[in-house]
């Protein structure tokens, strides 16, 4: 279990308990939070649950695969922090993430 | 705008539905929403149905939407194993298969499509599926297996897709496809002897220009699938997927406008301004192709809920979007962006040996659609130039040594 907060562009938190096995899109899904679209369900084929991650947690969330960042590096407003959130999985050590999510997901 | 405590009934419980609810609480809506669906469980994914479920990488709790709480959480009257019967739009009132009546102040018809059944002899064996919800692939998932054989009719997404997770379970796959080649319908020869090629290499036999004419059974369990040439194919299940129909006769019977589909707006609204309809049930229009169609696709479905949303909660309308989709198969990844309308040429960027190229297809110096392979910069790009309607340089574009924001800068 791992506690995400999600941070809205207009600054609204969004605090949630994620399952360990779940991503991180996956959790801001099933609890309804605005700015995350996620079109395609996790099959990292859409870029619409683009996320900024909290500097803190750069280190802890993974490397991106070659299909992520092929994919991000067509998104709009991209980040050196961006990440795909269907990419990122939850994990005990996961607790306490922070990610930003962007204005809107294009 | 609608008012604050009008009843909006949403009728059909799949993505596009189970959707539209969620964005109306996400949008601020505070009034009574009803959910109804005919299945017993709440909206859930279908694409992994073909995919990762069927092969077991993923289950129903990671298929579903949201959680069955979250329904009664944001007070959304979830009804399932209901089914629409009549709609009356005279009392604006909404008559359930349960015997009751829902008045509604906003109606939407979320009722999807329905795979097409063979009208041909044997057609009622068991073992005769269809892979249209979480039920068929229930029973597709209990019939495959190492060993098995199973005969796939029409050589289409679902059909493919099933191909290659049978392979994953071990079992068998043969497709048998009534035209010359597979995703006749769908895709261009290219790219239709890319998958026929990729399956052949994971162990698929094909039978192109086989036309089925009946199924074979013994002890009421299907043994064979009956060709007109007087074949016959052996195989312990059958797997139908031979297209879809839309869901539209509550709306026909209810004498709303419909045209292989219901008729709808860019809001999503059906010729009674009360009544709206969204997902693979609707004839929408597609402004940047200048006419009207109707998807069977998760992100129209997306699309649609959003447009009522914003619609029924006084938002402006979402801007227009590049209609696109996607197939996993193997380790392949397509995504397609557009629909191939009024194309004059195709040209193929990269090789299709590599596993990694596209397909565009341009009228005049406009794309129309793409259909990448393993390739995201192509399809993210295409996308774009497909939406924008950007001449583009077609010698670039053919040149996978110029990237393709090069191409599209140019």
């Amino acid at each position: 279990m791992a506690k995400i907060t999600f941070i809205q562009h207009d600054g609204t938190e969004h605090v949630h308990e994620g399952k360990t096995g779940l991503s991180v899109m996956e959790v801001a899904v099933k609890n309804n939070v605005p700015g995350i679209d996620a079109d395609c369900g996790g099959a990292c084929a859409c870029a619409t649950c683009h996320v900024y991650v909290d500097a803190a947690w750069l280190g802890k969330t993974g490397e991106k695969t070659a299909m992520e960042e092929s994919m991000l590096d067509f998104a709009e407003g991209v980040e050196p922090n961006s990440r795909l959130s269907c990419q990122i999985k939850v994990s005990d050590a996961l607790d306490g993430l922070v990610v930003r999510l962007p204005e809107s997901q294009h | 705008m609608t008012s604050p405590d009008a009843h909006v009934v949403i009728v059909g419980a799949g993505h596009a539905g189970g959707t539209l609810a969620a964005l109306l609480r996400q949008y601020g809506y505070a009034g009574p929403v009803t959910l109804v669906g005919e299945e017993p469980i709440p909206p859930y994914q279908r694409p992994p149905l073909s995919k990762a479920w069927l092969k077991g990488e993923a289950d129903a709790e990671s298929l579903a939407l949201k959680p069955l709480e979250f329904y009664a959480e944001n007070r959304i009257d979830f009804r399932p194993s209901v089914r629409a019967e009549r709609i009356d739009r005279d009392r604006k009132a909404l008559v359930l298969s349960d015997g009751t009546t829902l008045a509604y102040d906003i109606l939407v018809l979320a009722t999807g499509a329905r795979a097409i059944r063979l009208p041909i002899p044997g057609a009622d064996l068991e073992g005769i599926l269809e892979l249209r919800t979480a039920a068929d692939a229930e029973a597709l998932k209990a019939a495959l297996g190492p060993g098995r054989t199973m005969a796939v009719v029409g050589g289409g997404y679902i059909g493919l897709e099933a191909a290659a997770s049978a392979r994953a379970l071990g079992a068998e796959a043969i497709v048998l496809e009534r035209e010359p080649r597979i995703l006749a319908r769908v895709a261009g020869e290219v790219l239709s002897n890319f998958f026929r090629t990729l399956h052949e290499g994971h162990g698929v036999r094909f039978l192109t220009g086989a036309s089925v004419t009946g199924f074979r059974g013994e002890g009421g369990k299907v043994t064979g699938v009956e060709l007109a040439d007087g074949r016959v194919i052996d195989c312990d299940l059958a797997l139908v997927g031979v297209g879809a129909v839309p869901n539209q006769e509550l709306a026909q019977a209810a004498g709303l406008a419909v045209n292989r589909g219901v008729v709808v707006d860019l809001e999503a609204r059906t010729s009674d301004p009360s009544i709206f309809a969204i997902g693979d049930v609707t004839l929408r229009p597609m402004p940047i192709y200048g006419r009207d169609f109707r998807m069977e696709s998760v992100p129209n479905a997306l699309e649609q809920a959003k447009q009522a949303a914003c619609a029924i909660t006084g938002r402006p309308a979402p801007a227009g979007e590049t209609p696109w989709q996607w197939s996993d198969q193997y380790d392949i990844k397509l995504q397609i962006a557009g629909y191939n309308f009024d194309s004059d040429q195709t040209l193929v960027r990269g090789d299709p040996a590599s596993g990694r190229f596209a397909i565009f297809h341009l009228k005049g110096d406009q794309v129309q659609a793409v259909e990448a392979i393993n390739s995201p910069p192509e399809f993210m790009m295409g996308r774009q130039l497909i939406g924008s309607r950007r001449p583009v340089d077609k010698q670039r574009l053919a040149d996978p040594s110029v990237s393709m924001k090069e191409v599209a800068a140019a």
